[in-house]
């Protein structure tokens, strides 16, 4: 048993106790917070396969983030107004129900990451970087200018949607629904990263030409977990809408592309747990930090470039020493 | 739609190509010479429109104010590079990323905290106030057009710097082969420190420049970031001629496809619908420019490397 399984251990048991006890004493505002760290590691996860098992630096992730977000508000919004999503040779009504709703959400954002995703491989290296965040931009203006959903201010749901058998309404029955998809997308992500396919694809991250020359197709691998990493993190989008019932076009900025990066950073690049304790203590520092200063964030800024510059395995690194290439 | 009418966005849309090619000059210098991916080129341009609006607000002087911004912004440039950007050249792309994001958290915030969330006013001078008469009866700002003059200006100094100085074939050495370079007796700490403060300083010039015609405030920096790097991009990473040709090409197709756009939809649409359509494309218009130039030459218009 090796540290790092046991500071995961830990983590994930934080990840229960802390919101139990918070249930059990009446702090609804901490699962809250709670709820959102769980989210946000959702997405983060989702950047993780990209970025830390497949080497592509997307810088554009906010992109499916923002998708899944106005998936939910888009689907929610027609359906709290009665009005009918399209209403021509058939039709298609808006819907309160997650599990539609989330399936909408990663259907549109693993749609969106195979078109990016087909783009901006052509390239590589910095040419990669600039191009997702180029494309986030892009998305970020065509939200902000398309005024049938609320142009630049965004979109408000009055309640929130529904899942089957459960009370979403009550924060900690919506903060487990959250954390099980969670436990869900890190299962995937460490079955991926012992499969076939992950050794494919962190061998094409490493030595490109090898891979081709043992009549493997990198790029093909390199695309496929593109797609799979966007629609992880487009469904987060879709509950982080949930979550605020809200959504505008900064969750497609690319201050929030920026941060979800920020998470796995600060978490530890390439473990599969660092995206959670990253956003985890992310979501703490913007709490205690926050109440303390305005101007929180030159000591985030301040952090990251320690982390950067000193130290690359991040909270993890930290607590669990070097992380190990095989286990 | 009148030829004046197309004549004035024209020029504006050059005006706004040249000051994006002076952030993108020192993009791509940075990124040619040093191999560094630096995001907090905008927060330089926000020093520059910053110092500018303080100093003319104290000095009553534009040209003390233009000084004084480059001056600051070149400052702070060699300053982080010689804290942090220094330690980042021989790392990977992603540290660069997260440093210089982080870089941007620490000068945005701290401007916010120094000077509160409020825009600052910076008036363009008295002698370049009025508009002037072009020919075929065409009036145009002069400030604007100042701006087109100073960017070509710089446009050229560059190329010459570049082309005829010693320094010039110094940095262009460094491009190609930096291990020769420095064994050349060449200080290459020295000539890093100095390109990386000459990129700065456009950026700030860039600040004051514009700040005139827009507001200072938190943040300015970022819209005309991303926009330098799509600048880049098109042009080819680390090539000047790339960034002049590829900034008077996102220039030109910002300014014109917002204006332009929406009528070309009204000839197939109905009004409201064809401005609603125009105005969404034409936010996208020059990533979707982006694109297929990526599609057509995958490493820009005149970028050789593969980064």
């Amino acid at each position: 048993m090796s540290r790092e399984w046991i500071v995961n251990a830990a983590l994930i048991a934080g990840l229960i106790a802390v919101p139990l006890w918070a249930h059990l004493s009446g702090e609804p505002f901490t699962i809250t917070l709670a709820t959102r760290a769980v989210i946000f590691a959702l997405a983060a996860v989702g950047l993780n396969l990209a970025l830390g098992l497949g080497g592509m630096v997307s810088f554009g992730h906010a992109v499916f983030f923002g998708l899944g977000g106005y998936s939910m508000g888009i689907l929610a919004h027609h359906a709290q107004n009665f009005l009918p999503l399209y209403d021509g040779l058939f039709l298609i009504e808006g819907t309160k129900s997650m599990p539609v709703i989330w399936l909408v959400a990663i259907l549109v954002s693993a749609l969106a990451a195979l078109l990016i995703g087909l783009l901006s491989l052509r390239t590589s290296g910095v040419y990669f970087i600039m191009i997702t965040l180029a494309f986030g931009q892009m998305f970020y203006y065509f939200a902000i200018s398309w005024r049938a959903y609320g142009g630049e201010d965004g979109l408000s749901i009055w309640v929130r949607n529904g899942f089957p058998g459960l009370n979403t309404l009550d924060p900690i029955q919506f903060y487990c629904l959250c954390f099980a998809l969670l436990c869900a997308a890190l299962w995937l992500s460490a079955r991926i990263a012992r499969s076939p396919f992950g050794l494919v694809l962190n061998a094409a991250r490493q030595v490109p030409a090898r891979v081709e020359t043992v009549g493997l197709d990198g790029q093909r691998a390199k695309l496929v977990a593109f797609v799979i990493s966007g629609a992880i993190t487009g469904l987060a989008g879709a509950l982080f809408a949930d979550l605020n019932r809200f959504v505008s076009p900064t969750m497609f900025s690319w201050h929030m592309s920026g941060e979800i990066m920020i998470f796995i950073i600060l978490g530890g690049v390439a473990r599969l747990f660092g995206p959670v304790a990253g956003a985890v203590l992310f979501v703490a520092m913007e709490h205690v930090l926050g109440d303390l200063w305005d101007h929180w964030h030159i000591l985030l800024g301040g952090l990251l470039l320690v982390i950067v510059l000193f130290g690359r395995g991040g909270v993890i690194g930290l607590l669990a020493g070097k992380a190990q290439s095989h286990d | 739609m009148s030829t004046i009418l197309i004549v004035e966005q024209v020029l504006n849309g050059l005006q706004f190509g040249v000051m994006l090619f002076l952030m993108a000059a020192g993009l791509t210098l940075i990124f040619g010479v040093m191999g560094l991916i630096n995001l907090a080129h905008g927060s330089l341009y926000m020093v520059g429109g910053f110092v500018a609006a303080v100093v003319a607000g104290l000095t009553g002087s534009f040209t003390l104010a233009l000084i004084a911004a480059m001056a600051a912004a070149a400052m702070a440039g060699a300053l982080i590079e010689m804290t942090v950007i220094r330690r980042l050249y021989h790392t990977d792309h992603l540290d660069q990323v997260l440093a210089t994001f982080a870089l941007i958290l620490i000068f945005s915030e701290g401007t916010r905290w120094a000077f509160g969330s409020f825009p600052l006013y910076l008036s363009r001078p008295e002698a370049l106030a009025g508009s002037v008469t072009l020919p075929f009866g065409i009036e145009y700002p002069l400030y604007r057009l100042a701006l087109i003059g100073a960017g070509l200006a710089v446009a050229v100094g560059l190329w010459l710097l570049i082309a005829k100085t010693r320094l010039g074939i110094q940095i262009r050495a460094g491009e190609n082969d930096r291990e020769m370079i420095a064994a050349l007796g060449v200080d290459i700490r020295t000539l890093y420190t100095f390109v990386f403060a000459l990129g700065a300083a456009l950026a700030g010039l860039a600040g004051a420049l514009v700040g005139a015609i827009q507001s200072v405030q938190v943040g300015m920096g970022e819209p005309v970031l991303i926009l330098a790097f799509v600048v880049i991009v098109i042009g080819g990473i680390g090539s000047i001629k790339g960034a002049f040709v590829g900034a008077l090409i996102v220039g030109l197709t910002d300014t014109l496809g917002g204006i332009f756009l929406p009528e070309l939809f009204k000839l197939v649409m109905e009004p409201a619908a064809a401005t609603q359509v125009g105005a969404s494309l034409s936010s996208m218009a020059i990533y979707l420019l982006m694109a297929i130039v990526l599609i057509w030459k995958p490493t820009g218009l005149y970028g050789a490397r593969t980064a």
